[in-house]
């Protein structure tokens, strides 16, 4: 599963490329004879691989899906990396340069995200991205960036198995999230049984895998049921009958998109309600309620390392500041907080790099960038590039909010190729 | 597990076989009239449904808006204006668009399928790309429980005896009143009907019509099920063509029985399989049926 490159190195230039770089330096150095502005270095300095950074301005790109399929779950990341850019700007920018944002969509298809991240770092010469959703568009566009040598920054929780020297990962991956609720659930809640239900696509199928290791060797409990849906699937009244035959102590669901719905409705049709039955999904947040409504997913719990409701400062002036841009009826969820973190991350990466230049800001990241700021609460930069992160079981309300039960003590570490779970 | 139990489970399994077949022949039903006795290739079918969908949801948000005594019982009116809508839209597309198209049927395909995506960025663009759910009255949720252990579902039922009634609608319309006169003569012989004084015109333009308008009664009882996206249409179109294809293109009858077969199969299959696994099965069986028969179960003459 890994990647071809050492994801820990950093490539350096061909020494023919550095000396043209060289070449071109001395030209912008010519131009840049006449009296500069700003206030922080000057852009030759910051800026030796010619990426898209000016006296006054630094450009970065955004690429989600705002038209397509995706456009219901990828509208908050946009939203939050913009809240977060605009928010970074009114503060002074980053090095004296105020962030430019050139939006390009994905529009749901990742062929399209290819190309859309090629014209972003080759044409645009953005100095960061923010952007990609599903797992999906990341593959598609990973290639681009480590041959065009671009920094992407990719909001959502996902399965792992993945570190690449050009992604820094702001969301969960999969063992955050599903270890700590399954340890909740056996200890909290005495399960010993449990029914593993997803979509039929990677990452259900490789949060799973992981959730039965854990479940067979470590908590020494019992797996009565595995099945996968088809991707849109409506119809899950069989499925409820085989609940209803296995009596699990727990139902462990990844089921996503218009399926998610479905099968929350189905459950509240069968009678299997949360003052009956313990289910843990990984895959309900704040946007997916507004579809599912409360009274389908009262009583149910939900795995994540961020909910809206969480009591804190960060949080409360994070989701007053999202509500006095976005309408006060909007919804953050947590891969919507985890696209805040992006440009955040990013800015204190290139504050401690001194440096817009991709190498030294991955390398700056590398030595424990952490963010106090952080809406979620206090979190640092792995190494490895995923963030250390708490994990929080809540449980869903009839008014379709979550209230928080259940808080990991401490920051959780990543572990994206986990020992014992392949 | 005591026999009680499983004797409940098989109850229930059953039920769910039959829920899913209202769900697929509430489907294909309107696609059977504009596929079926039309010949069109209507891609769209999904969306009209979505319109219906999307009816509901502003019906429920009306309700809410109004009085909480109001969310208990809206829910019938928003069906019949689920199907008002989705008419008015269907009457409108058939004299814009596809009236134009009845000689080249091949491209009511592209057309349609034109309109669909159209109506998917209208939704996205005018309602939002977030899906929504409709407040549903409180007697259609959950679960009616006759025995311990025994739970129907209430939308289940509901589904299916919608399904009844609009299914005894269409075949009663079809077989003994004038529009369904005028509709068999049009599609067994065009000009010939047009000789004895039928407005072959309107009559078509009717028909496009009333089969949007039974999808928008779809989608309307479908939001008990599922949500409503811009793209939920999409969701529903393959299952729709599958259901008539199957049974015949021309033949209402048809449809009827290939959803009941399709529900079964995949509702058993389901049960001792994983859901995907049961999926494959059944579209494989339906493939290897086809290629025995390609006309589908039941086969009449469709209009060229």
């Amino acid at each position: 599963m890994k990647h071809l490159t050492d994801p820990n190195a950093v490539s350096l230039e061909t020494p023919e490329a550095s000396r043209r770089r060289v070449l071109q330096m001395l030209g912008a150095a010519g131009l840049a004879g006449l009296p500069t502005w700003s206030f922080g270095q000057p852009t030759a300095q910051v800026n030796t691989t010619k990426l898209a950074v000016t006296d006054t301005e630094v450009t970065v790109g955004q690429l989600h899906s705002s038209t397509g399929t995706m456009a219901i779950s990828e509208t908050g990341s946009i939203q939050a990396e913009q809240l977060a850019i605009d928010e970074i700007n009114a503060m002074g920018g980053i090095l004296g340069r105020k962030i430019k944002v050139i939006k390009e969509d994905g529009a749901s298809d990742w062929p399209t995200f290819a190309e859309k991240s090629k014209k972003l770092l080759i044409n645009d010469r953005c100095a960061a991205v923010f952007g990609c959703w599903t797992s999906a568009s990341r593959k598609a566009v990973l290639p681009v960036f480590e041959k065009e040598n671009g920094l992407l920054y990719y909001p959502t929780f996902y399965e792992g198995l993945e570190q690449s020297k050009n992604v820094i990962y702001t969301g969960q991956e999969a063992t955050q999230q599903i270890l700590y609720s399954l340890d909740w659930a056996q200890k909290e809640k005495k399960a010993k049984s449990f029914f593993l239900i997803g979509s039929d696509y990677i990452w259900p199928r490789t949060s799973m895998k992981i959730a039965r290791k854990h479940i067979e060797n470590f908590q020494k409990g019992k797996v009565v049921g595995e099945e996968y849906y088809p991707l849109g699937s409506t119809n899950f009244g069989s499925l409820m009958n085989k609940i209803k035959l296995q009596k699990p102590d727990c139902i462990f669901a990844a089921v996503v998109g218009g399926s998610n719905v479905a099968f929350y409705k189905a459950l509240k049709a069968a009678g299997i309600t949360g003052d009956k039955q313990l289910l843990v999904t990984l895959s309900v947040t704040e946007d997916e309620m507004t579809g599912v409504g409360g009274e389908n997913f009262q009583g149910f719990y939900s795995s994540m390392k961020y909910f809206q409701s969480l009591d804190n400062e960060n949080n409360k002036k994070f989701v007053a500041a999202f509500k006095a841009k976005y309408g006060k009826d909007s919804v953050i969820g947590d891969v919507t907080q985890a696209g805040y973190l992006g440009p955040w991350l990013w800015k204190a990466a290139v504050e401690k790099a001194k440096s817009f230049d991709v190498d030294k800001v991955v390398a700056a990241s590398r030595t424990g960038i952490e963010l106090k700021t952080a809406p979620e609460g206090y979190v640092r930069l792995d190494p490895n590039h995923h963030l250390w992160s708490k994990s929080r079981i809540a449980m869903g309300m009839p008014d379709a909010t979550f209230k928080v039960v259940a808080e990991s003590p401490d920051l959780i570490k990543p572990d994206p190729f986990p020992k014992g779970y392949q | 597990m005591s026999f009680n139990d499983l004797l409940n489970i098989g109850l229930m399994q059953g039920f769910a076989g039959l829920s899913l077949f209202a769900v697929l022949l509430l489907m294909g039903l309107g696609l059977a009239i504009i596929f079926g006795q039309m010949g069109v290739i209507n891609m769209a079918h999904g969306e009209f449904m979505t319109i219906g969908a999307y009816t509901i949801y502003l019906g429920s948000t009306l309700a809410n808006s109004i009085s909480p005594g109001a969310v208990a019982a809206y829910f019938p009116f928003a069906i019949v204006a689920a199907f008002l809508f989705a008419f008015a839209a269907g009457w409108f597309i058939e004299w814009a668009l596809i009236r134009h198209l009845y000689k080249r049927p091949l491209d009511t395909l592209l057309a349609t399928w034109g309109i669909s995506l159209a109506m998917q960025q209208s939704f996205r663009t005018f309602i939002g790309p977030k899906e929504v759910s409709p407040t549903l009255p409180d007697w259609l949720l959950g679960s009616w429980a006759p025995a311990e252990g025994l739970d129907i579902p209430i939308n289940g039922m509901f589904v299916l005896g919608l399904t009844a009634v609009v299914t005894g609608g269409i075949l009663l319309a079809m077989h003994r009143s004038r529009w369904g006169l005028r509709v068999r003569a049009t599609v067994s012989n065009r000009v010939m009907a047009n000789a004895t004084g039928i407005d072959t015109k309107k009559t078509d333009r009717l028909t496009f019509a009333i089969g949007c308008g039974i999808a928008g009664i779809a989608g309307a009882a479908f939001t008990t099920i599922g949500s409503t996206g811009p793209t939920s249409g999409s969701l529903y179109i393959v299952d729709a063509f599958l259901v008539v294809t199957f049974g015949g293109a021309a033949s209402l009858l048809g449809t009827v029985v290939s959803a009941f077969g399709i529900a079964q199969t995949q509702s058993i299959t389901e049960f001792f399989m994983a859901g995907s696994m049961a999926k494959m099965l059944t579209l494989s069986l339906i493939v290897v049926i086809l290629m025995v028969r390609p006309q589908g179960l039941f086969a009449s003459k469709v209009r060229r």
